[in-house]
């Protein structure tokens, strides 16, 4: 997470001055499981891609290749949608 | 030149809009309000303004349509009372909270239950922490000045803030009173043209109003509000200052009247004021030094400079017309108490302040009554004891 400012720093009434820096807000430290791919079981059918709420699935050359674990919320919803079971919802270890 | 004629307080503050010429008007009609709105839409069908005229179906929509427009950065207005500014309550505080400079004239009348058509100041005393400037009129005059300037105080770059403009329901606002109108290219050039920092409608330059906050942010968002409303005497002084280059008419933060030598102070805002400074003329002849502050900024409130203003008093009444219902007194009575209590005295005396409150629902205020209160002041200087604290004026026992 981006360090916290002070009253004075800002921007008046609240308001975000610069588009998509959501992206800042790393919600990753919000999990308690984090998902694992088997990549024996992938068939890169995208669906966990389709689903993700958090945009967190990592897509190169239309292949699912790995999670954004900076934003990735551990919500199981690719876990779930997953058509081969291939990823699994692991505790998070401290 | 100014225009002497005779008017109303709702038709006096229709033209002061129909001057200020807002890019966006959203109102919904409420008595005693309903005039601003019905002369106002006639100008709109005569084409003598070019604003956007928006007829919702509540306060609650109306508010909604003018933080939406003044976001876009759209210079803004509307007008209401009562059950129409409590219907407003949760957007009061977005508008403010997101700094947007929307003006509001507010026809004070008495908050239901039991439903009341007529004057008392519970409305806007109880929007009074809503983080809204408040600026209350004594006539129709003040209530047309204190609109126009009141767009220069809510544009000002170092405010950013919405602004009430009270004036008293039916008192001021059905009265016909004689007034002072200035001309219109006068009134244009004095508010001039709002330049908006930033739109909604920029799509070159995106901007987010009204994110979420929770506890890592929503404190200092507070916190900066706090301290905007510090800046806002200062505005409002160089506002007036040039105000009166045009209209030769003088504003302060709040109005003292025969307070130099004065031993008994009244504290008042609204039409109250200018039948308390007849009692004040009256009992002047008969030797009874007699004085009064009357408040003009209700928020920010300027509480050092009115103490300081009260400190050679030998006793203070204050005068709400709203109640608190298990506070201290009246909103106005536990702020004057504040200021003096944080008043740095130099001998450490303490000035006995009692609070009346009046004319609720409308309830008439004479003479006689104000009058009862000086006599009341000088028993408290001559006994040093305080009767009661907090008093009803003019209710039947």
């Amino acid at each position: 997470m981006s360090e916290e400012k002070g009253w004075r720093e800002i921007p008046r009434g609240g308001m975000i001055l610069e588009p998509g820096n959501a992206r800042k807000y790393e919600t990753g430290s919000w999990r308690t499981f984090k998902p694992v791919v088997d990549f024996n079981k992938c068939i890169h059918c995208l669906f966990c891609w389709i689903y993700c709420p958090e945009s967190a699935i990592i897509v190169k050359e239309n292949k699912m290749s790995g999670f954004d674990l900076a934003h990735c919320k551990g919500c199981g919803i690719c876990a779930k949608e997953c058509p081969k079971k291939a990823i699994e919802m692991v505790k998070e270890e401290k | 030149m100014p225009k002497i004629i005779a008017r109303t307080g709702d038709d006096a503050v229709a033209e002061a809009m129909r001057q200020i010429n807002p890019d966006v008007v959203v109102a919904y009609p409420i008595t005693p309000q309903t005039e601003i709105v019905q002369f106002f839409s006639e100008f709109v069908a005569q084409g003598r303004v070019k604003t956007e005229f928006i007829c919702p179906e509540s306060e609650h929509s109306a508010m909604s349509a003018c933080i939406g427009a003044s976001a876009a950065g759209g210079r803004v207005m509307t007008a209401t009372s009562s059950q129409g500014l409590a219907y407003m309550w949760e957007l009061l505080y977005i508008a403010s909270s997101y700094r947007l400079p929307i003006v509001m004239p507010v026809v004070n009348r008495a908050l239901s239950g039991p439903i009341n058509i007529h004057c008392d100041h519970s409305d806007t005393m109880g929007a009074r922490d809503s983080g809204w400037i408040q600026i209350f009129s004594e006539n129709v005059q003040e209530s047309y000045d204190n609109t126009i300037q009141a767009i220069r105080i809510a544009e000002h770059k170092d405010v950013l803030l919405p602004v009430m403009v009270t004036l008293d329901g039916f008192i001021i606002s059905h009265a016909m009173e004689r007034f002072e109108m200035l001309d219109d290219e006068v009134v244009q050039r004095f508010t001039g043209e709002y330049k908006p920092e930033y739109s909604l409608l920029d799509k070159e330059h995106p901007i987010t109003y009204g994110p979420l906050q929770l506890f890592d942010y929503y404190m200092e968002q507070k916190r900066q509000q706090h301290e905007v409303m510090k800046s806002v005497a200062g505005i409002v002084l160089e506002v007036a200052k040039d105000f009166e280059k045009i209209s030769k008419r003088k504003y302060g933060l709040f109005e003292e009247y025969k307070m130099d030598d004065a031993e008994l102070g009244i504290v008042v805002l609204g039409s109250s004021a200018g039948t308390a400074k007849t009692v004040v003329d009256m009992l002047r002849k008969e030797g009874v030094r007699a004085g009064l502050l009357k408040i003009r900024v209700f928020r920010p409130f300027p509480a050092a400079e009115i103490a300081s203003s009260l400190s050679h008093l030998k006793a203070i009444a204050v005068l709400d017309r709203s109640d608190t219902f298990g506070g201290l007194g009246g909103p106005v009575f536990e702020e004057i108490c504040g200021a003096l209590f944080n008043y740095q005295f130099p001998d450490g005396c303490r000035i006995p302040v009692v609070n009346y409150i009046y004319g609720l629902g409308g309830r008439d205020i004479n003479l006689d009554h104000i009058k009862k209160v000086y006599m009341d002041l000088a028993e408290i200087v001559q006994t040093g004891k305080i009767k009661e604290l907090v008093q009803y004026l003019g209710v039947r026992e």
